[in-house]
């Protein structure tokens, strides 16, 4: 008897990036696609699921469907994602699956960066950085731009120096004065480039790192991980070696989709909508709730006029949202005690 | 003479209380709103501290609501605090204000400048008779301070969403009616009752956290954008440092938060032995009670800039490994995003779930 193949989706929407995975039923992913959001989170995901339905030459029954990353609730709406999860949590369960006795995650995103310690699989500390875009992926964009260099090839300028210019990171202002004075007075061009990311390695450890104890193995994720300077120079900061996991870039889609699957939902108890989802119209408003003295931002989404969902308010009143596989099972939990 | 002070938590009633036995006409600021601070970032210095901005949008919207006379507490220490009153008189008076401004130094800075202070609002106040109206209006605080930490506790464990919110301000109610020493005692018993009747789950696995940090952030939720609301909400079972009547009389016996201010400084000492201005030295302390009081996590909540925080933050990971305690630090300025401070309490609370094993946890 033939059945068809059953599968799990993991949807990671950033501000840079938004992934999408097809996890088989041992966690290998079946399909994989990274794109940019381009500030337009219902369209990104749209166009990835129907980018990853054709990289797909079988039918796959979706199982299960999680969402991360910053737009992670828009994106449960719209799909229906049984679990909607942090995008800290997400990277941590991907990186575990990957490597299973991993002790720390460097993962460095578009707008932010995070490090996450692990012990036997469990986070037992983590950092994310706050106020400051130095340390993250949108410093090196800058200076390629700068450079006029494509930052695709950044790490293989970077692999070819062996002596990085040093450059003071800790602002991508001061960071881009520095570096000019690099250029005028002769400075080769991949030593700047090499020079560039140590000092956002630099960055990261001084603003995440500070007071914790990295031990191996370590694994590097996240879009910058592609920069293989990037790995050279955190190598070199930590001694150690630094592991760069194949699908380092939809990471947080691959946790999300491991948290889905954890659920253990029975066929047909999953949430997700299918991938037709890409054909609908959303149109999505916001007011604010003139209710009481806290003046909420409500969001509200719509499907040919009909509310799908509505978020936003810190009491509750205009909460609404389909319940998912994992409300269900949260309820079933509760009832059985 | 219409009088008001800024927006800080639920100290308007507590002063509306106050100035009514004074007969002072007590004009309560709008409640803090994103308009509020956007004047104040607007007019406020860059590099101050958001409490200085919000004061100074709370100030704007009550002169705007005809207030004519504003109170702003003083106070000394190596924290920036006991010079904002300075600078928000010349700000507002800057932009054109017309107003009288007066400063509120601590009792332990002058028992007489203390007395003339109020004696000014209320004109012929004897000594004597404004003893006895703080005193009431004192006991009456207490009683309120009390209400709001049972409620950070049963939020936990509500069965309806936003329950204890509504009860609370049904309870506020009760209490702000109050008058006599006996109605005081009468109502406290009745508004708490109120409190303790909500539906709630006690089977349920809640986490225990401890909210640590600067005096501000920890009252004003406007300013921390309803975390401990939020908290609740997700099951957490909370308790915080801070308190307004315990930081006014931080020697009476019948403290809020529990713990004596000199226990508090025991348990700081073997990391921060003196005084770093603001809550440094307390946030320090009380995370060590609260490590050792077993509870599941600690959340550090500061302003950006803020010195004596920031010291506690560079000694709270050694807190942290010691006491095996997972310490989250969140930092506020007008620029923070809610989103951002969503997205670590959840893993924190995440974090917190998988250190338990608690089957929940999946879920």
């Amino acid at each position: 008897m033939e059945t068809t193949r059953k599968g799990y989706l993991g949807i990671d929407v950033g501000s840079v990036s938004t992934n999408l995975v097809i996890l088989d039923e041992h966690a290998a992913v079946v399909a994989a696609v990274y794109r940019r959001t381009q500030g337009q989170p219902i369209k990104a995901v749209q166009e990835g699921l129907r980018e990853l339905v054709s990289q797909l030459d079988e039918e796959v029954e979706i199982m299960g469907a999680g969402a991360t990353g910053s737009a992670r609730h828009l994106t449960g709406v719209i799909t229906g994602a049984d679990i909607v999860k942090n995008e800290i949590t997400a990277h941590a369960v991907a990186a575990s699956q990957v490597v299973p006795d991993v002790n720390t995650v460097l993962e460095i995103g578009g707008q932010d960066s995070k490090l996450i310690i692990l012990d036997h699989g469990i986070v037992t500390d983590f950092a994310m950085n706050s106020v400051c875009a130095a340390g993250t992926g949108s410093f090196l964009d800058h200076q390629s731009a700068r450079l006029g260099i494509p930052i695709e090839e950044f790490g293989d300028y970077a692999a070819t120096s062996d002596s990085p210019a040093h450059i003071a990171g800790r602002c991508s202002v001061f960071a881009e004065s520095d570096m000019i004075h690099k250029q005028q007075v002769g400075v080769a061009v991949e030593d700047i480039i090499y020079g560039l990311c140590h000092a956002l390695v630099r960055n990261y450890l001084n603003n995440l790192a500070k007071g914790k104890d990295l031990k191996s193995p370590i694994v590097f994720q996240g879009g910058v991980a592609a920069n293989a300077g990037m790995k050279r120079a955190f190598e070199d900061a930590l001694e150690t070696e630094v592991i760069v996991p194949a699908h380092h870039n939809v990471m947080g889609a691959i946790g999300s989709a491991i948290l889905a699957m954890e659920l253990e939902l029975e066929p047909g108890e999953s949430n997700f909508k299918g991938f037709e989802v890409s054909d609908l119209e959303y149109q999505t408003s916001s007011f604010t709730c003139k209710g009481c003295s806290n003046t909420c931002e409500v969001v509200r989404i719509k499907v040919d006029g009909k509310t799908l969902a509505r978020w936003g308010g810190r009491c509750g009143k205009w909460e609404l949202q389909d319940e998912g596989g994992v409300e269900r099972k949260r309820k079933e939990l509760l009832t059985r005690r | 003479m219409r009088v008001t002070a800024p927006q800080m938590g639920n100290l308007h009633l507590m002063l509306e209380d106050l100035f009514r036995r004074m007969g002072v006409d007590y004009v309560k600021p709008p409640p803090s709103s994103t308009r509020t601070l956007e004047l104040g970032a607007k007019y406020g210095p860059e590099f101050a501290c958001l409490p200085l901005k919000i004061n100074i949008g709370n100030f704007i919207e009550a002169l705007e609501a005809g207030a004519d006379t504003l109170v702003m507490a003083g106070g000394h220490g190596p924290c920036r605090f006991g010079y904002y009153g300075i600078v928000e008189e010349r700000i507002l008076r800057d932009l054109g204000y017309d107003f009288r401004f007066m400063m509120l130094e601590p009792f332990s800075d002058g028992a007489w400048a203390f007395y003339k202070t109020f004696e000014a609002l209320s004109p012929g106040l004897s000594i004597r008779k404004l003893w006895k109206i703080l005193k009431v209006s004192f006991a009456k605080a207490r009683a309120f301070d009390s209400l709001y930490k049972r409620a950070l506790e049963i939020r936990a464990y509500e069965v309806n969403r936003g329950d204890t919110t509504r009860a609370l301000k049904e309870a506020e109610a009760v209490m702000a009616a109050a008058d006599t020493r006996e109605e005081i005692e009468a109502a406290a018993a009745e508004s708490m009752a109120v409190i303790e009747a909500v539906d709630q789950d006690p089977g349920r696995d809640v986490l225990k956290v401890g909210i640590v940090g600067e005096f501000y952030l920890l009252l004003e939720p406007f300013s921390n954008f309803g975390l401990e609301e939020m908290l609740g909400h997700k099951g957490v079972y909370l308790e915080r440092s801070v308190w307004v009547t315990d930081w006014i009389a931080p020697h009476r016996k019948n403290i809020i938060f529990g713990y004596p201010h000199r226990l508090i400084e025991e348990k700081a000492a073997p990391y921060l032995d003196q005084n770093v201005g603001g809550e440094g030295r307390e946030t320090v302390g009380t995370t060590v009670i609260f490590a050792e009081r077993g509870f599941d996590g600690v959340i550090q909540l500061l302003p950006f800039g803020c010195m004596p925080e920031n010291i506690a933050t560079s000694i709270l990971p050694r807190v942290q490994q010691d006491h095996d305690i997972p310490v989250l630090t969140l930092t506020f300025d007008e620029q923070t995003g809610r989103a951002g401070m969503v997205t670590r309490v959840e893993a924190f609370l995440d974090l917190l779930k998988a250190r338990r094993g608690s089957r929940l946890q999946a879920v």
